[in-house]
């Protein structure tokens, strides 16, 4: 469900929209952004939230490839192994990413729970290959090393928070 | 090496830190924005982007000038919603307007609104582009706090806002009409036209829907005028334009050039050619969605010299597009490259209509046995018949689209499918 302070953010960005209807991803936005998943509890408060069926919500959830109904890692990793990332060796940087974390070939999560690797298409970044998205952020023109050290220090944020 | 004594698209690489709205009114930022509110009437501002010949720059190539004067007179409100879901394969451009020189997109996107009467814009950027979004929501408060956005534009009685909107992960919101069902909270799924935007959009009201680039080329436009601007390009596609080049060339990256400009120069000149002094086998001018064009040694003639027009590059069996060129070397196997894209368009269906849901899955099967040695007889032919399945039957371009890979791939490269159907 949304909280008090997450219900006022809401209501600062329906100021934007005529229809609150139209706040429906913002909304499952911040409903998603404590866990990197929703549950159907906080799926239900943004369909209380906007007027909307729990099942439209539900179905948008399910259309949007951003929204996630199933237990993540802490950092999504998304890597481009699109055509034009291929071509400058995507497909083979993803593979050896992860065989170092220990994940299947088409990607996983770690065991700690920490990193949920993906391959995806593309990033509009074509021309900064290998590169990636952690939790939406870009990291590009990347190296083996490279990434390896980006994700020591999201371990090392982790285990320090 | 530029074709250009300075870009007009891409001026932070002439004027550094041009994203700074200091930076942007000292270089002649908004000066067009407020020469149209002193001096010119709105069907003024919309007449000379119409003498200036500027094609929407998303993909379709329709004069933005004829877009803006389709909008009904006396129905209010009037949306402009900028398309910002950049998400091509192989395309880079908008992004790198909005983070290196937003507020020439902001000053098109407030000309654009004077010119057709828009009280607002929403500015739908993919879920993806969540960081670049930070900058450009600053850059929006610094041109409300300046007085060029909000109520009473530089103390003229016009008043208009722009919001930003996020997607969440969906090609098809590319699609002008699933971007309009998305912006309102519904799934991204295309809706029937007629009517078109222009007169039922946004919350059903008149909507001018245009790409980041088109909007960005408009203050020089109004600024400089039309012939100015057709300096650049040619007669029938004046201007310049954002290339974006990626794959097998040295240096990939954004290039803007005159229309017409021949690809010799983009691949060469820009690009620094094919490495290690391989043979280009084949081109991809729009990304995904369009005809493979094959290079010197594949197919007839020197493709190096086609001019890179909306016309040209249609006269020569694809399309412009977005002009996102993808570039493959002789090392490429044609049928892998195409199972690429075949799982881009599989992956991306909306699932509206059967052709395209059903078709994109189907093709994506034929393609995986292909490529793991249980390709039966007649998989290529039956690749082609799905394409004219799906061939004028899909409710939106997504799906018409994703046959170009499939098609152009075996006219050009059919010996490579047939290897693998007998190997």
């Amino acid at each position: 469900m949304l909280s008090e302070a997450e219900h006022q953010e809401l209501n600062e960005i329906l100021k934007k929209y005529p229809d609150k209807r139209s706040a429906v991803l913002p909304a499952l936005y911040i409903a998603q952004r404590a866990r990197n998943y929703l549950t159907d509890d906080d799926i239900r408060g943004v369909a209380e939230a906007l007027d909307i069926s729990v099942t439209e919500v539900q179905a948008i959830v399910g259309f949007y490839t951003l929204l996630r109904k199933d237990p993540t890692g802490k950092y999504i990793v998304q890597v481009c192994t699109d055509l034009p990332c291929a071509l400058r060796g995507a497909e083979e940087f993803y593979r050896r990413l992860c065989q170092r974390l220990g994940l299947p070939p088409q990607g996983g999560t770690t065991d700690d729970g920490l990193f949920t690797v993906e391959a995806v298409v593309c990033l509009a970044a074509c021309d900064k290959v290998p590169l990636a998205q952690i939790n939406l952020k870009y990291y590009e023109n990347l190296s083996d090393d490279r990434i390896d050290a980006i994700l020591d220090g999201l371990r090392r944020d982790s285990e320090d928070a | 090496m530029s074709l250009l004594a300075e870009h007009v698209l891409l001026r932070h690489r002439d004027v550094p830190h041009i994203r700074d709205i200091n930076v942007y009114t000292n270089h002649g930022g908004y000066d067009a924005l407020r020469k149209a509110l002193s001096d010119m009437r709105p069907e003024e501002v919309t007449d000379v982007v119409k003498a200036a010949g500027l094609r929407g720059r998303g993909g379709a190539g329709f004069p933005a000038g004829v877009k803006w004067s389709f909008i009904p007179a006396g129905v209010k409100p009037v949306y402009i919603v900028v398309n910002a879901d950049e998400s091509e394969p192989g395309t880079f451009k908008d992004r790198e307007i909005i983070e290196a020189n937003p507020h020439q997109m902001i000053e098109g996107i407030a000309l654009c609104a004077y010119a057709v009467g828009a009280q607002a814009a929403y500015v739908y950027g993919r879920g993806e582009f969540k960081g670049p979004f930070v900058g450009l929501q600053q850059a929006l408060d610094d041109a409300y706090e300046k007085g060029f956005l909000g109520r009473n534009i530089l103390n003229s009685d016009f008043s208009f806002d722009i919001y930003t909107h996020l997607g969440a992960g969906a090609y098809i919101c590319g699609e002008e009409t699933a971007l309009l069902e998305s912006l309102e909270g519904k799934l991204g799924q295309p809706r029937n036209r007629p009517p078109f935007p222009a007169q039922v959009g946004l919350y059903n009201k008149p909507t001018v829907v245009n790409n980041v680039e088109t909007l960005t080329n408009v203050p020089p436009i109004v600024l400089h005028g039309a012939q100015w601007y057709r300096q650049f390009g040619t007669d029938k596609s004046p201007g310049t334009k954002i290339f974006c080049l990626s794959g097998h060339v040295a240096r990939p990256g954004n290039y803007e050039l005159p229309l017409g400009a021949p690809l010799r120069h983009l691949i060469e000149e820009c690009g620094g050619g094919v490495p290690g002094g391989r043979a280009l086998k084949a081109i991809l001018p729009a990304g995904a969605s369009a005809p493979i064009l094959p290079g010197p040694g594949w197919g007839t003639g020197d493709i190096l010299d086609l001019s890179l027009d909306y016309e040209s590059v249609q006269a020569a069996g694809s399309m412009l597009g977005s002009a996102s060129f993808i570039v493959m070397d002789e090392t490429v196997d044609m049928v892998w490259a195409a199972s690429k894209m075949a799982h881009f368009f599989k992956h991306e269906s909306c699932g509206k209509c059967s052709p395209c849901r059903e078709g994109t899955y189907w093709v994506e099967d034929v393609y995986h046995r292909l490529r793991d040695g249980s390709g039966r007889p007649g998989d290529v032919d039956l690749l082609l018949n799905i394409a004219d399945q799906m061939d004028g039957n899909c409710f939106c371009l997504l799906g018409e689209f994703s046959v170009c890979p499939v098609r152009s791939s075996i006219q050009h490269f059919r010996d490579e499918y047939e290897a693998l159907v007998k190997g």
